[in-house]
């Protein structure tokens, strides 16, 4: 009863991977039951929620509404492709510093969603975030939080520049095309 | 029901505060607090910040079936034949399964169990599930379902609850003995005749809430598994995971030591995730049949069908008031839509009224709720059950009459402010009480004084008081067992794992508990892991409801921990032949108090309290002290301690559109001790949050054939990032006797005030007063209309005539 599947290559995590799926699959179904992905989340399926944020060459993009066809010949970058051997993106710290995580679920697409945000504009003022993560509902936090950590690493960002460069952690969505 | 007797003299003594019940007051354990109190991360912050967490729907089992379930498209019918040849015949399909396998009838509350897995002989609203599948994937098990045949013979459905309490040729539940009715309960407590015939003032309104919905970002999701051991595992998004072992075991007819219950990483529940759900018994009962694993996600759609949200009300509020503003009576009439089951409706009928007789101090007081059946999603708990409805009539009422009296509104509030260690007029004991204090915090963070009544037409503040209980003597199923526990377990690397019964929904309750016991054996929170909601390892707790987590499973972690530091103590003492006392226990050490350079690790104290007693491993426990008034329904709503909330709301109304936008909302919370500040101003900024959603977006209605009128999340507005206004938190710690070192609950009061400070501050802005939520822009600018109409124009404020009826 199964559809057939196709092949796709996509290039997730800093890595190129071959993947069979329906050809009618979205790119969450893909990372999340092909990949075994799991950090990003389902919370609509419809393109409602911000839960399945991911990083397609550094944009924010809702993997629940995007074919994983689609992803062939960009970069993803999931939630778990922000930890590298450096240890953890700057942002997933500060989420955890500031408190920004209860129930979590809103969080890695969230995570990723500042994340984009924060490469564009590595000194966003609280307006651009709030504008940044509009499209990612949190049901938990108020949001209050979530600003808070997003601005502490900002300020970190910051403090990085002025002791040099090198100080910088580089984030894996910097291997995307920066914009 | 009957009318209760009044409550006692306000100065019953508190002999209950040291009643044989195991708490250990607010002080530390040793000479200063060195976890509790401070800004900790969460034990799982960073395993959620970076994806991996694990959550129900994150695990996968080898050959795992995905279950699927075929819901009524009508709100009121009798099923009079299923047909599931087809669905079964269909390649990929594994099993299905009716309604007539699992004919037990549960409910969480004992007394009302009127819910079966899957519908038998009648549908009661969209989206009552009649039939299941499971298959080797969801396309396919979606594919079965429309395959499934089902003769209905409809009936008339009936969506408003006035229109349900009338009539007597429909029923919704057949076999109820009173109609539609659900639950009716009327109390009263005191003279209200003669209360009133002293009163200066008194007003009289009618008051709508509106349905709303959790809305968690995680779904409900189920997995099963039934081993060849006979043993059937779930792991569910559940918030009660004791519960749904009870009722698996009764709707699956399996002996209840054969099941296991475990909660993984939950995203969110709200009450939402309170009742056991069709996908439990569902996934559970064709694992069996299957021999496979079988895991159900509910689509968004169905999230808000399974919904128990907010009940409705439409509420009649009479209060009085003495010229100085001394409140003399409440009065009121509730009527509770509860959609097509019980759930927890017993007790929502209850809480409608119960939780209403502080901060302020109400001499005489009647309610007469009752909750009756509607073809409707069936609703239950949200955060603040059952009070939130009231508490914003209530808190309107009060500020009317605070404007009758001249009495600004935040002094009438301390001019009925009940006080620390009393009674109430419902015969409910009040322990620490810091409500005083959240006035005075709201009132100088918001710059009250200098700025209420003087933002100018269309900018206004108002505020609103309430309270909460901090977990319920009201144990669901009577028993005389400990309403929470905790288990310890120690490693000689030092490791100390806590096993504790709680739901950890996001709240923090694993990391609380990490703390406590780090806190009280003085080690560091990285060296406490704790396991939790795993019905093989833990002992039982009843689950995240009533607020009652902290203050009860705080309790027993410090009750566990601290029978196992005594130990330490004991031991290491006598190792070095000095006496118990002087062994302090902090920071990863074991230290000689008189003598500071003798200090050893945590895991060498333990090792040496091995070596000495035995293998090392204590249990804790609470339960809460008899409460309550003497009369039927006293202990439901009497709690071991109350939390306190003062909210002031900004708002300014553009009087063009009605559109109402609220810049800022300052919240005080009396949580008792907090200890986790970081996670206290999250569930008071979380509380403010949702309460400001429930105001101005949100609305779980039905449309007149009782289809969800948004059934999703872009048409079912949460509020986003831009919608929020700014929330201040702050914290007032009045110690309660009886609390975790002084605690008591944050998690749902916070909420509770929100809604009328928003409704008094556009009252403050510009003279109306707003009676129906949710506050709609239409709904503003009728009020205004009418306004205009009264008095031509009258300048704000002048007169209560601007109702928006
Ligand atoms: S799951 Fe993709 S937006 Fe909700
Ligand atoms: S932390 Fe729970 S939804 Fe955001």
């Amino acid at each position: 009863m199964t559809v057939e599947s196709k092949l796709l290559r996509l290039h997730v995590n800093g890595a190129p991977i071959d993947v069979a799926a329906p050809a009618h699959w979205t790119l969450l179904e893909v990372l999340r039951y092909r990949l075994l992905l799991t950090g990003s989340k389902q919370g609509c399926d419809k393109g409602d929620c911000g839960a399945c944020t991911v990083l397609m060459d550094g944009r924010a993009r809702l993997s629940c509404i995007t074919l994983a066809a689609d992803a062939v010949g960009h970069r993803v970058t999931t939630i778990e492709g922000l930890v590298t051997s450096a240890g953890l993106d700057k942002l997933q710290q500060t989420f955890d510093e500031a408190g920004a995580l209860q129930c979590g679920f809103c969080q890695p697409g969230m995570i990723v969603a500042a994340r984009a945000c924060l490469d564009r504009k590595p000194e966003a003022t609280r307006a651009e975030i709030k504008e940044a993560l509009a499209s990612n509902l949190c049901r938990c936090t108020g949001y209050t939080k979530i600003f808070e950590a997003v601005e502490q690493a900002v300020r970190a960002g910051k403090a990085a520049h002025i002791g040099g460069p090198a100080a910088m952690a580089p984030t894996a969505s910097a291997t995307g095309v920066a914009r | 029901m009957s009318a209760a007797k009044p409550a006692g003299d306000r100065t019953d003594s508190l002999e209950h505060v040291r009643s044989p019940n195991r708490t250990f007051g607010p002080q530390p354990p040793g000479e200063r607090f060195e976890v509790i109190g401070k800004r900790m991360r969460k034990v799982d912050g960073a395993a959620k910040a970076t994806g991996e967490a694990l959550y129900t729907d994150d695990l996968a089992l080898p050959g795992m079936l995905h279950g699927k379930t075929l819901r009524s498209p009508h709100a009121h019918a009798r099923i009079k034949r299923i047909d599931t040849k087809k669905a079964e015949a269909l390649d990929g399909v594994f099993g299905v399964v009716t309604g007539a396998e699992m004919p037990a009838r549960f409910g969480v509350i004992p007394w009302t169990p009127d819910e079966t897995a899957l519908c038998i002989d009648k549908v009661r609203f969209i989206g009552d599930p009649v039939a299941a599948v499971a298959a080797v994937d969801e396309e396919t098990a979606e594919r079965a379902i429309q395959l499934i045949e089902v003769e209905y013979e409809l009936l008339p459905a009936l969506f408003d609850p006035a229109e349900a309490l009338a009539r007597k040729d429909v029923l919704i539940h057949e076999g109820n003995k009173h109609g539609n009715v659900t639950k009716e309960v009327k109390l009263e407590f005191g003279d209200l005749a003669a209360a009133f015939a002293k009163s200066d003032f008194i007003v009289e309104d009618d008051y709508f809430f509106h349905g709303t919905a959790h809305a968690p970002i995680e779904t409900h999701v189920a997995l099963a598994r039934f081993g060849s051991d006979g043993v059937l595992t779930l792991w569910s998004a559940t918030q009660i995971p004791h519960y749904v072992h009870r009722e698996l075991a009764k709707v699956l007819d399996l002996p209840a030591p054969q099941i296991r219950v475990i909660q993984p990483c939950l995203g969110g529940a709200f009450g939402g995730k309170s009742d056991p759900f069709s996908l439990e018994f569902c996934a559970a009962k064709l694992a069996m049949k299957t021999r496979r694993p079988v895991k159900f996600l509910y689509t968004r759609e169905e999230e808000f069908y399974a919904h128990r949200g907010r009940h409705p009300m439409a509420m009649h509020f009479k209060t009085g008031m003495t010229k100085d503003g001394k409140l003399t009576a409440v009065d009121s009439k509730i009527l509770i839509d509860g959609g097509a089951y019980s759930s927890f409706g017993l007790v929502t009928t209850y809480y409608a009224g119960q939780l209403l007789t502080g901060p302020h101090h109400l001499p005489t007081y009647r309610f007469h709720s009752t909750r009756v059946f509607t073809n409707k999603p069936p609703c239950g708990p949200k955060r603040g059950h059952g009070s939130v409805q009231p508490r914003f009539a209530l808190e309107v009422q009060i500020d009317r009459l605070a404007e009758k009296a001249g009495i600004d509104p935040i002094e009438v509030r301390r001019r009925n402010f009940q006080g620390a260690y009393t009674t109430t007029v419902n015969g409910q004991r009040v322990t620490s009480n810091g409500f005083d204090q959240c006035l005075n915090q709201v009132e100088v963070a918001s710059g009250w004084k200098a700025r209420r009544g003087k933002l100018g037409r269309g900018r206004g503040l108002g505020v609103a008081g309430s309270m909460y209980i901090s977990g319920t003597n009201y144990c669901i199923y009577p028993n005389d067992m400990p309403q929470a526990g905790i288990q310890i377990k120690v490693d000689r690397s030092g490791l100390v794992t806590v096993f504790s019964g709680a739901s950890d929904i996001g709240q923090g309750s694993n990391s609380v508990a990490a703390y406590i016991v780090a806190e009280e054996l003085g080690m560091r929170v990285e060296d406490v892991r704790v396991v939790a909601a795993d019905s093989d390892l833990c002992p039982v707790d009843l689950g995240a409801y009533s607020s009652r987590i902290t203050f009860m499973v705080g309790n027993a972690a410090i009750h566990a921990a601290r029978k196992l530091r005594t130990q330490v103590q004991a031991a290491v003492a006598a190792e070095w032949g000095i006496e118990a006392e002087r062994v302090l226990l902090a920071g990863g050490f074991a230290f000689d108090r008189d003598d500071r350079s003798k200090a050893i690790s945590s895991a060498k104290a333990f090792q040496i309290t091995e070596a000495r007693l035995e293998t090392l491993g204590t249990t804790g426990s609470y339960n809460t002290p008899n409460l309550g008034g003497d009369y039927r329904g006293g202990t439901i709503g009497a709690s071991p301690a109350y939390s306190y909330t003062a909210c002031v709301a900004e708002v300014e109304v553009d009087e063009e559109t009605g559109i109402v936008t609220v810049p800022h909302i300052w919240t005080a919370h009396d949580c008792g001790r907090a200890l986790a500040p970081v996670l206290v101003e999250g569930q008071i900024e979380g509380s403010a949050y949702m309460g400001f959603g429930e105001v101005f977006l949100e609305d779980h209605d039905v449309n007149r054939f009782g289809l969800h009128a948004r059934p999703n999340l872009l048409d079912y507005t949460i509020p986003t990032s831009m919608d929020c206004p700014e929330f201040h938190a702050s914290i007032v710690e009045s110690l309660d006797p009886e609390g975790p070192y002084g605690a008591k609950e944050a998690g749902e009061g916070p909420l509770h005030p929100t809604i009328p400070a928003i409704a008094n501050a556009i009252h403050d802005a510009c003279g109306i007063w707003l009676t129906k939520l949710p506050f709609t822009p239409a709904k503003v600018l009728a009020a205004l209309q009418a306004q205009k109409a009264a008095s031509g124009g009258a300048r704000n404020g002048a007169s209560g005539n601007g109702a928006a009826h």
